[in-house]
């Protein structure tokens, strides 16, 4: 059935609150309202009442760490945090408290939560509302990161995220809300930490995360169209990340342009990087490229925010240096 | 109220251990044998024996750094917690977790915290989770004067209100947050967590009778589903903040006027309601701790460390975490 992001990720939710009476979805407007700023958990009250999708204050710090207890002691909560820019007003609860809970805890914790969050640039949103930060939590261990970047895909891994017993940080991109493509139907689970090949090809190594797998798959046709065949891979998960499926691409094509919304310095494509820098070494015939943001803020204005997001043509012509070099 | 003599017999077992257990562990800190941070609870024994006697292991406290009373209360095992503090194997958090992290999913002890004012979010959803699941169960949150000017504590008092969860807020106010003085009259913190729209009382924190019977009331009222309780227990810190701290900040005087003043044992065995505790079961009672700590003390001393692929475990339920590649 063809359907958009949000769409799927509204399927999913009712089938697990269906599936499994333990699962409660929290946050702000979640039960009121249209169901969140993009109507994503639209009909969820209707169908499961005020008991199972709870609203709450603005008070993200509660919203996070009662999560987190409540995941403790036997429900599987699913919170959203509206915009990951709100990290900064409770990021002890994730970081502190949440992700260390099974390690501390000699393994005697199971924290099964979710935490839906939107993130990324493109809707003119600003500095503290477009942001992608999801380095920062890949780089904290006992955290998951999931990252889709098509129906699909956040059907499968939303599925796996609310039935497997780790927190978990489910990114959502609010330019891709929309975007549609086919969804199985009935119960769908997409394992974490398996790569999705997008398109196979044979030159050069596009590797995109987030909404830069859709971009990446644009810079690929362009690519054919001059003759240049690009493996298009989108990782879907940052934590676990599928280091294997990257390797094999690259032992294949021999270049690498990795396409990330964050913020160059420690960046997901760092990692990648630097990844395959260290245990791909021979099969590279040209430096990583890397494609990212620049260092600075996600401006509030279109036409600077136009600038700050790579584009089509950014990946096309990392591409095109790493095939001259 | 009436107290049987179980109730007497448990209440001074749990006061009586948690002094000398927390004697036993200082003198064995001194020497050295112990590693890390601690943090003494004496003189404040009524408060979380008080608060925890009418609990099961169905009701859930979230503890502070100084969390070796709570855990004893709450119904830890000696054993597990000695061999937790001096950071080993079989210890009740196979030594990850230490003094300031110690948990017992088992007890409902989720777990002593290292961030001030940690705690309450997660005990918060403790709270969800028994409202939700219908358990009848109580969800604690310990919180010292410093933490409860924490912008977590404030948010945790909002949802449990907003929510009406079946929640405690048991504040234990000795005066000093870290080694600053708490320039808040007595009463200010019941005050505030009033202003949430709470019953809030203060009680005499050196005085069992008085904790537990705020106690038993705040509880019967969580599970009557009549929402949360903050009870601010007045007591007066003995030691300093860690052990190791030589309190030069506090005046002499005033400080020894306290202990004597503020010692919850001879207050408790000399008030005419525990007349039915005679001294043979006192002493019966005392000798038992002593040998008991003799015992666990000899054994964690002599237990085995965690060997080093222990460090890799327990990071997620489904996959371990690693070094490099």
């Amino acid at each position: 059935m063809k359907m958009s992001i949000r769409e799927a990720i509204n399927l999913t939710l009712h089938e697990e609150m269906a599936r499994d009476s333990r699962v409660v979805v929290m946050g702000e407007d979640v039960a009121s309202g249209q169901g969140g700023v993009y109507g994503v958990t639209a009909g969820l009250t209707e169908k499961f009442g005020v008991a199972r999708v709870i609203d709450t204050p603005i008070t993200e710090s509660a919203i996070v760490g009662a999560a987190g207890g409540a995941a403790l002691t036997g429900l599987r909560p699913v919170a959203e945090l509206m915009f990951i820019d709100f990290l900064g007003v409770c990021l002890d609860q994730l970081l502190n408290q949440i992700a260390k809970f099974r390690y501390m805890f000699g393994g005697q914790a199971r924290t099964p939560l979710v935490i839906r969050t939107m993130i990324g640039a493109g809707e003119g949103t600003g500095p503290q509302h477009s942001q992608i930060l999801y380095p920062m939590l890949a780089a904290i261990p006992g955290i998951k990161v999931v990252v889709p970047s098509n129906a699909a895909d956040a059907k499968g891994l939303l599925a796996e995220a609310i039935r497997q017993d780790d927190p978990v940080v489910f990114c959502e991109h609010k330019a891709l809300y929309m975007n549609e493509c086919e969804v199985p139907e009935g119960d769908y689970v997409i394992p974490f930490g398996k790569a999705r090949t997008v398109v196979a090809g044979t030159d050069i190594t596009l590797c995109g995360l987030s909404r830069m797998a859709v971009l990446a798959e644009q810079a690929a046709v362009e690519l054919a169209a001059e003759g240049i065949s690009a493996e298009v891979i989108d990782p879907r998960t940052l934590s676990p990340l599928d280091e294997e499926s990257i390797l094999a691409s690259v032992s294949k094509t021999g270049r690498l342009v990795v396409v990330d919304e964050s913020n160059p310095l420690c960046s997901m494509a760092s990692e990648i990087a630097g990844m395959v820098a260290e245990f791909g070494f021979d099969y590279l015939d040209a430096p990583v490229q890397r494609v990212t943001a620049p260092h600075t803020p996600v401006p509030a204005t279109p036409c600077l925010e136009k600038e700050y997001v790579p584009s089509v043509a950014d990946i096309v012509r990392s591409a095109k240096k790493a095939l001259e070099y | 109220m009436d107290y049987s003599l179980d109730e007497l017999t448990r209440a001074y077992r749990l006061m009586k251990t948690i002094r000398e257990f927390e004697e036993r562990i200082r003198s064995e800190y001194q020497q050295g044998k112990l590693p890390g941070f601690i943090h003494m609870y004496r003189n404040q024994e009524a408060i979380a024996v008080g608060a925890c006697l009418d609990m099961t292991n169905d009701d859930y406290i979230a503890s502070t750094h100084r969390g070796h009373g709570h855990c004893i209360a709450k119904g830890c095992e000696l054993e597990g917690m000695m061999l937790e503090l001096a950071c080993k194997q079989d210890g009740l958090c196979n030594g990850k977790g230490g003094s300031m992290h110690i948990a017992d999913m088992t007890k409902g002890m989720l777990g002593a915290n290292a961030i001030v004012g940690g705690g309450p979010p997660i005990a918060a959803g403790a709270a969800l989770t028994a409202k939700t699941l219908k358990t009848g169960g109580v969800s604690m949150a310990f919180i010292g004067d410093g933490a409860s000017d924490q912008g977590t504590v404030a948010e945790a008092l909002n949802l449990a209100v907003v929510l009406q969860l079946p929640m405690i807020f048991m504040y234990e106010n000795n005066f000093y947050a870290e080694f600053t003085r708490n320039p808040k009259p007595e009463g200010r913190i019941a005050e505030r967590a009033g202003a949430f729209g709470m019953p809030s009382i203060v009680v005499d924190g050196s005085d069992f009778y008085a904790v537990h019977a705020a106690c038993r009331e705040a509880i019967e009222r969580g599970r009557n589903g009549g929402g949360p309780t903050a009870i601010e227990a007045v007591s007066a810190r003995y030691y300093g903040h860690f052990e190791g701290d030589p309190q030069d900040y506090r005046d002499g005087a005033e400080l020894r006027a306290q202990r004597a003043a503020g010692d919850p044992l001879p207050r408790f065995l000399e008030d005419p309601r525990t007349a039915a505790l005679n001294a043979n079961s006192i002493a019966d009672i005392d000798s038992a701790v002593f040998a008991e700590l003799d015992r666990t003390v000899e054994l964690a001393l002599a237990a085995a460390d965690p060997t080093p692929d222990k460090l890799y475990t327990d990071v997620y339920v489904d996959y371990e975490g690693r070094a490099m590649q």
